[in-house]
């Protein structure tokens, strides 16, 4: 049995004797160590900053949308035909079981005006349930109410884009803006949610009762039109049967034969989302996976000091054979020696990398996370490596022929 | 029971198409407590011999028993376990390593035995004070003089209580006052704690501490007699 505290010891020794070449090698594993953190922080720096995104839009969100228009022949796309109704967001509401809130829509581009201020912004016109759909909370002010709703009362509820332009540093709450001239009251405001993953700000806007869009700013083809339906899922395991109760459900009420095609679409907002969440996971793994070549090259530098190193020991390989050293008593002393060699560069490398990813979030203001998975990840790796590539060298020097060891000069 | 015996073994080089007998047909026994002399011209076999004694070498004919253990087929482990516990090397070059000191030379052959640090630290440090080098545990080998540095080799030798000791040409590189200040030492390990020496040289003067002389010439044995004092 090889004493291993003493074989450290003697590595540690072999080591210091060299100490540039020691130090070269271990710079090849540093800079492994250090890319493959920094690029796994960064990776999962992006993918965190589209999750949230995705939570600020909503979570579990489906968008009901109206049917295209076919003139003669040609396909208009869809939502050019105006085919829902508020009647549809309140039977969606009613019967479809898997469905927590729905958010009937009418929305368009509007100028306001306050004071000497003016900003062109999309005013949406919508019901109560709109802030529980996309879990959009007030700062200050009160929701509007059923109630607004029903008598199609003036009242607004502004984003923080549009206070920013709007008021400056005035308390917006209980005064009068003009939206296309006409005077609304401002209730609340909207707490800041930021970009969406496309890059919109969703801060841009205004919401009304969808009733007072309908009857004093957009007007309709029809009473009762709406835009979109936007709903809420009850859980993320409820969306593919609440998509599917919706369809069924708005295919009754529209009529829609089974051959014929459907007037409307139902668009699952939240999977879209998450296909842009996973395209960012898959960008994380491939900087890893780029940033392990690194690693890897730094392990050849291991290999081949550590061959020039059991040449260099032929000797002293001879000299502990001859007293007695097995063949793994020999082979250890290598690869602990290479082991020695990875881990401080190793130990070296997760520090610089986790000073790399907050230089780089503080020069270049990208998210970075520097997990203690990605650490852990590349503390064995590296641990791995040393092992791989010293494992060679270690085993050529237990081959030695211990008389040729013995008299090599 | 001998010790040492080997029956008709010989040894055969291969040097590309030519084939070298190195040794030929070498019986000879050995019983604990000698001290044997090898002697002959370099090219005579003696240190093939000594290599294949020292299971540092396989025999390629004939059988070589080591305290009734027939050692000519072992594996690599298995020779370099008996080299630990039944034997210690002394070389001409001394052989030690200049990274460590003189306790951490000796304690080379009981690294790999399993003994606690402290136990190591004790037997070295009374192996050392055996070859008369008390107070020099912790000098390099460049801090010592040949002679000092043979010593170490000496007490790394003993220090796991290996019944032989084998010493090849250990004067070699010493002057003439220093060699038989060394000799003296083989003399009073071989009396004193029975270990029994082999010792390989070319030199008369050196053969006769021994006492008994094996002569080599040709791979063959041209002499075994007893030295007389």
């Amino acid at each position: 049995m090889t004493h291993v505290p003493s074989t450290i010891k003697i590595s540690l020794r072999a080591l210091r004797v060299n100490k540039m070449r020691s130090a070269l090698t271990m710079l090849g594993i540093i800079i492994g160590v250090g890319a493959v953190i920094t690029m796994l922080a960064v990776g999962s720096g992006a993918s965190q900053k589209i999750a949230e995104q995705i939570s600020s839009v909503g979570s579990n969100l489906l968008i009901v949308l109206p049917g295209a228009t076919t003139a003669g022949g040609v396909r208009m796309g869809a939502g050019t035909q105006p085919t829902l109704t508020m009647g549809d967001a309140e039977a969606i509401q009613k019967e479809s079981p898997a469905v927590s809130n729905v958010a009937p829509i009418l929305s368009g581009i509007a100028q306001i005006v306050y004071g000497d201020q003016n900003w062109s912004t999309g005013v949406t016109g919508t019901t109560p349930d709109m802030l529980r759909v996309r879990d959009w909370p007030l700062s200050s002010g009160r929701p509007f109410t059923s109630e607004d709703v029903k008598s199609a009362t003036k009242v607004c509820l502004l984003g923080q884009t549009v206070v920013d332009n709007l008021f400056g540093s005035i308390n917006p709450v209980d005064q009068i803006v003009r939206i296309k001239r006409v005077p609304f009251k401002v209730i609340g405001v909207l707490s800041r949610k930021g970009q969406t993953p496309t890059g919109q700000d969703q801060d841009d806007t205004i919401y009304i009762p969808i009733t007072t869009a309908q009857k004093k700013l957009f007007g309709t083809t029809f009473p009762g039109m709406v835009r979109v339906i936007m709903v809420k899922a009850k859980s993320t395991e409820d969306l593919s049967a609440a998509e599917t109760q919706i369809t069924e459900l708005l295919k009754q009420r529209h009529r829609t034969g089974p051959k014929e095609e459907n007037d409307f679409t139902v668009r699952n907002l939240t999977q879209m989302m998450q296909a842009a969440e996973q395209s960012a996971s898959v960008m994380t793994l491939l900087l890893g996976a780029i940033a392990s070549v690194s690693l890897v090259v730094g392990g050849i530098g291991i290999m081949n000091i550590m061959l020039v190193s059991v040449t260099e020991r032929t000797r002293e390989i001879g000299i502990r054979m001859a007293v007695g050293a097995k063949t793994w008593d020999i082979r250890l002393q290598f690869i602990i020696e290479a082991l020695i060699l990875s881990l401080i560069g190793g130990t070296v490398g997760i520090i610089i990398g986790i000073t790399g990813s907050k230089i780089l979030s503080m020069l270049a203001g990208w998210n970075t996370i520097v997990s203690p998975l990605s650490i852990l990840l590349a503390f064995g790796f590296s641990a791995l490596v040393g092992i791989f590539f010293g494992f060679y060298p270690a085993y050529k020097a237990s081959l030695l022929n211990p008389i040729d060891a013995l008299r090599y000069e | 029971m001998a010790l040492i015996e080997t029956k008709g073994i010989y040894k055969i080089y291969r040097l590309g198409d030519i084939e070298v007998q190195a040794l030929s047909n070498i019986s000879v026994s050995i019983e604990k407590a000698e001290f044997v002399a090898i002697m002959g011209p370099s090219g005579s076999g003696k240190t093939t011999f000594m290599n294949i004694l020292g299971c540092l070498d396989k025999p390629t004919g004939g059988n070589y028993l080591l305290d009734g253990i027939d050692v000519s087929d072992l594996d690599r482990d298995a020779l370099a376990g008996i080299r630990n516990k039944k034997i210690g090397f002394v070389f001409q070059v001394f052989n030690l390593l200049s990274r460590a000191s003189a306790l951490e030379n000796v304690e080379l052959p009981i690294l790999y035995n399993g003994l606690s640090a402290k136990e190591r630290r004790e037997r070295a440090i009374s192996a050392l004070k055996a070859v008369g080098l008390e107070g020099r545990e912790n000098h390099h080998p460049n801090q010592l003089s040949g002679g000092q540095q043979q010593r170490v080799a000496i007490a790394r030798a003993i220090v796991n209580e290996a019944p032989i000791i084998l010493a090849d040409e250990p004067t070699g590189n010493l002057d003439t006052k220093t060699s038989n200040e060394i000799m003296e030492l083989f003399v009073h390990l071989n009396r004193e704690s029975n270990i029994t020496v082999i010792l390989v040289t070319h030199e008369y003067n050196i053969a006769a501490y021994s006492r008994r002389m094996i002569r080599f010439l040709d791979g063959k044995i041209i002499g075994d007699e007893s030295v007389k004092k």
